[in-house]
């Protein structure tokens, strides 16, 4: 039997999970991030599935009360430790990532699709996969298997479609809500864990420095106008899904092709003048 | 021969006794420390086991007066006998004592037997079904084997070879009884209950529920707080060893009467939950072994002997079956009722949450929306996730004063989570309206109050109500007032009874409690009843926690309702299903507790129910076809509200409940 199980410890990969400090969309409160619990939740899922898996986890930021809180959200789900890249607040996150990353050097890398602070503005999975220059899947549903060095991911698309990749590893994958809902978090558990704290180069992030922060408004929505008679045809307009009207749908073109598409259709619609 | 062979076997049977004592003793030991005065609680056993034990139990007189007899016919008939029999006292008067203590035993042995013959679903069966005989065999020997003592037989008569015979049925006989009655008192048999039972009570973790000399019994229905400062203690119950020592001592103490079952609405309901069954788990737990030579009703849907543990072994597995399944703890109400019930005074509700907490805090193992739940009250401070800012929302154009603004009122209003459920607003309105129509002195605390913590405590978040509970203290802290008054009997009970051991000692009424003074001291004026018949509901957390079943039907009485009492009501009153976490945990059963509740109205034949909870209103409003109408007892009152001519109000208006103000109490 000891072949076999050693076989199987082969089996497993390393995973890096990222964690973000998510902040509640009605009180603001630092928690776990919702995508984010949703990557580990994925990485506690393969580590089921395939046993000899390590997870480690990963977070770039200062360390204070508030924030330990809310990293230990993610411990409860069931870690003993988790790596703290420390920096002081307003720094850039990339850099040190990409260090650790680099240095660790990982089969697969988690993150959610966009923080739910700061700039959010959902780029930091793919400058890491720049900068470390592995592929990206985002928006991923689930992973289906691990195999010789190669992945299968389940991603998805709009409107509940799925569309299944095989990508070499090692790679980043990003999750957002496809992915399935994280466990719940223990009280025990997160109180014990502890953090490795390792200090890094930090570089203040001049970039958002400059920028002007200010919470977010929901936009208004476009009116649908429905021309209906009756209560039944009213009813059926709301509770129909929009058929995109005038779209395009463009396969098998070159990136500047698309890039071009995407362009003219923000020209028309006056975002960009 | 006898006058040999009795002492032998007296003195046998105490020694195997002792044996198992020991034995027994060593099982409850395994539990965890449990601070409890030995001396003080052995001194209280008489008048607990005469007094508070027989108000339970006198409940059923005919099984009470049985009791009575064959107890008390044993326990003297015992003492008797190793005088006589076993240390040879024989004289006329200590034996004529005992002859008359075994008939006494035999009378009531007789009636045992009876309760036996067709015996109710409740009652298990097995090993009990034998314990009349065994009544029987040391009643009857004992007499026989007395009758030469006294005289009445003549003393050789057992003695000549040709009655050897008889002498040895005689013993025969004898040693049966000493051995279901001596030896099965410490070795595990239905006797069990007596040694257990006993010291339970002298040892009770919760002392107060007994009453003293000194004054009536106290009501302890607090859950006891986790020590979460010591990171080394463990939070719940993950194995049988981890209930304190008197923990397990309770549970060996049952007497498989099946009271608690007969009242449990969730074993009704057909949910996975029995509470008799519950405590003969955790016996078998202590001991090691598992389910299959129970003798009772099972759980509802799941057969016996597929159940087993040890000692040291979890309760609940992580995959698999252990000695219970996670959705038997999860179904309970936490209603109390089985508590009410038990003549041996076990702490069920107490070990449901002890076992919940583990999974829990330990394993993160809420089941259904009780994750989510939990995770709106860290974040946001109410169960539903609403925005804490839109607490007073509903109340925008009553211009209601708040806290800190006056800083200093009589009564302070505390709203509850109800103030974000639509239902519940008119409830509070109706409140408000009657608050002002008494002209009282109140504030509410507004977007400062949070949860209770009421939801989060049952289910076992212990970490996430002190959160909330120090947060809230920390707010009263803030302000001065003579009580606080609420609608909501969680919030009630929880400020008034959980609160204090965190340090926040407060007086708490329910609204109909106040509403009841107010009217005595002349402030609300009704007009007469016009409606239909009413019942009155008594909702579990004001009723059988707090003991407040008389305010709410005063409170109808002064509107000139004639209340029509459902079957179950008082302290016997039947869960409505919403209490401990149960619809947010939503464990399936066959039928629902809210419906066979209101199934409890349309039998009474009221038309309307009055209730005093926002939980209890939105689970019997959540009925279908309900043959009720469901209204809080503030919206009775603000209907029946009459405005007061001008010279009632000079007269009575100042005279305030409360005889000081809240200056002079705490300046
Ligand atoms: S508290 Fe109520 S629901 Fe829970 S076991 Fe006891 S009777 Fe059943
Ligand atoms: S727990 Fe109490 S009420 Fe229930 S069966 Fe045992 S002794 Fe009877």
């Amino acid at each position: 039997m000891q072949p076999d199980l050693h076989q199987k410890q082969q089996q497993g990969i390393d995973v890096a999970v990222l964690v973000s400090i998510g902040r509640h969309p009605t009180t603001g409160r630092a928690r776990r991030a919702e995508q984010d619990a949703r990557g580990l939740e994925l990485a506690l899922a393969i580590e089921a599935e395939l046993p000899g898996t390590r997870i480690s986890m990963l977070h770039a930021g200062s360390q204070d009360d508030s924030s330990e809180a809310a990293l230990r959200g993610y411990l409860g789900m069931g870690l003993e430790s988790m790596t703290l890249l420390e920096q002081p607040e307003g720094s850039d996150a990339i850099l040190p990532l990409v260090e650790h990353l680099a240095a660790t050097s990982p089969q697969l890398v988690i993150t959610g699709a966009r923080a739910e602070r700061g700039e959010g503005s959902g780029l930091l999975p793919y400058a890491l996969a720049e900068h470390l220059g592995w592929p990206l899947v985002n928006s991923l549903a689930s992973v289906e298997k691990v195999e010789n060095g190669v992945v299968t991911l389940l991603q998805a698309l709009p409107r509940g479609q799925r569309r299944r990749l095989k990508v070499r590893l090692p790679a980043i994958i990003s999750v957002d809500e496809a992915a399935p809902v994280a466990r719940q978090s223990a009280f025990g558990p997160a109180r014990r864990a502890t953090f490795a704290i390792t200090t890094t180069t930090s570089e203040a992030d001049s970039e958002l420095a400059q920028w002007h922060l200010a919470p977010a408004r929901k936009r208004p929505k476009r009116l649908k106008i429905v021309k209906a008679a009756s209560a039944r045809d009213r009813f059926k307009a709301a509770a129909s899904k929009s058929e995109g009207k005038g779209g395009q749908v463009l396969t098998d073109v070159t990136p500047e092709q698309g890039a071009e598409a995407i362009y003219k259709l923000l020209k028309e619609e006056d975002v960009l003048r | 021969m006898l006058e040999t062979l009795l002492p032998i076997l007296i003195f046998t049977a105490l020694a195997l006794a002792v044996i198992g004592a020991v034995r027994r003793i060593r099982l409850w030991r395994q539990g965890r420390p449990s601070r409890v005065n030995l001396f003080k609680g052995l001194v209280a056993l008489p008048r607990r086991y005469l007094v508070d034990l027989h108000h339970v139990v006198g409940r059923d007189k005919m099984i009470s007066n049985t009791h009575v007899a064959t107890a008390g016919g044993f326990v003297a008939a015992a003492v008797l006998m190793i005088l006589v029999h076993g240390l040879g006292i024989a004289n006329p008067l200590l034996g004529g004592l005992l002859l008359l203590a075994s008939t006494s035993m035999f009378v009531g042995s007789l009636f045992v037997a009876r309760r036996r013959l067709n015996p109710p679903a409740r009652l298990s069966k097995g090993p009990w079904m034998r314990l009349p005989k065994s009544l029987m065999a040391f009643s009857i020997g004992v007499f026989l084997i007395t009758l030469p003592t006294v005289g009445l037989l003549p003393e050789g008569l057992l003695e000549g070879g040709s009655s050897w015979l008889l002498a040895l049925v005689l013993a025969g006989v004898v040693a049966w009884g000493l051995g279901e009655m001596f030896f099965g008192m410490t070795w595990g048999g239905p006797m069990k209950h007596a040694f257990a039972g006993a010291l339970h009570l002298a040892f009770h973790r919760r002392a107060e529920r007994f009453s003293t000399k000194k004054g009536g019994a106290g009501r302890s229905t607090g859950l006891k707080a986790l020590n979460l400062e010591d990171e080394a203690a463990p939070l719940g119950v993950e194995k049988p060893a981890d209930f304190t020592w008197n923990q397990l001592l309770g549970f060996d103490a049952c007497v498989q009467c099946g009271r608690c079952e007969a009242v449990c609405p969730a074993f009704a309901a057909g949910q996975p939950l029995n509470p008799k069954k519950l405590i003969q788990d955790m016996v078998v737990g202590m001991a090691g072994g598992s389910d299959a030579a129970y003798a009772g009703s099972p759980y509802p849907g799941k057969p016996v002997g597929e159940h087993a543990g040890s000692p040291h072994g979890p309760i609940v597995a992580l995959e698999g079956k252990a000695l219970v399944d996670a959705d038997t703890l999860w179904s309970c109400t936490t209603c109390r009722a089985c508590v009410e019930e038990c003549p041996m005074m076990i702490e069920h509700v107490d070990a449901i949450v002890d076992m919940r907490r583990y999974l829990t805090l330990e394993r993160g193992k809420t089941p259904n929306k009780g994750a989510e739940v939990l995770d709106n009250l860290i974040a946001t401070d109410n169960p539903g996730g609403f925005d804490p800012g839109s607490r007073l929302n509903w109340a925008a154009d009553l211009n209601l004063p708040l806290m800190s603004d006056i800083k200093q009122v009589d009564v302070l209003l505390w709203l509850g989570d109800g103030a974000f459920d639509m239902r519940n607003q008119r409830t509070l309105r109706a409140l408000v309206k009657v608050l002002r129509a008494a002209e009282v002195d109140f504030a509410v605390l507004g977007t400062e109050e949070r949860d209770s913590g009421d939801v989060a405590r049952r289910l076992g978040d212990e970490a996430t109500f002190q959160s909330l509970a120090k947060r809230n203290i920390d707010t009263l802290a803030k302000y001065r007032f003579l009580q606080i008054v609420t609608c909501d009997p969680h919030s009630f009970h929880v400020l008034g009874n959980e609160y204090g051991e965190l340090g926040g000692h407060y007086e708490v009424r329910h609204h109909s409690t106040f509403i009841a003074e107010l009217f005595d001291a002349g402030r609300l004026t009704f007009a007469p009843w016009k409606g239909g018949s009413v019942t009155y509901h008594d909702p579990c957390y004001l009723g059988r926690y707090n003991g407040e079943f008389d305010a709410p039907r005063n409170v109808l009485k002064a509107l000139g309702i004639e209340v029509k009492e459902m079957e179950r009501s008082g302290f016997r009153s039947r869960c409505c299903g919403g209490g401990g976490g149960a619809p947010i945990t939503d464990i399936p059963g066959e039928r629902r507790i809210p419906d066979m509740r209101m199934n409890d109205v349309k039998e009474s034949g009221a038309e309307l129910v009055a209730v005093g909870c926002p939980q209890c209103t939105a689970m019997l409003e959540g009925v279908v076809d309900a043959s009720a109408e469901v209204r809080d007892i503030a919206e009775l009152v603000a209907d029946a509200l009459v405005e007061r001519s001008a010279d009632d109000v000079s007269g009575a208006s100042r005279r305030t409940t409360a005889s000081t103000t809240a200056e002079e109490v705490i300046v």
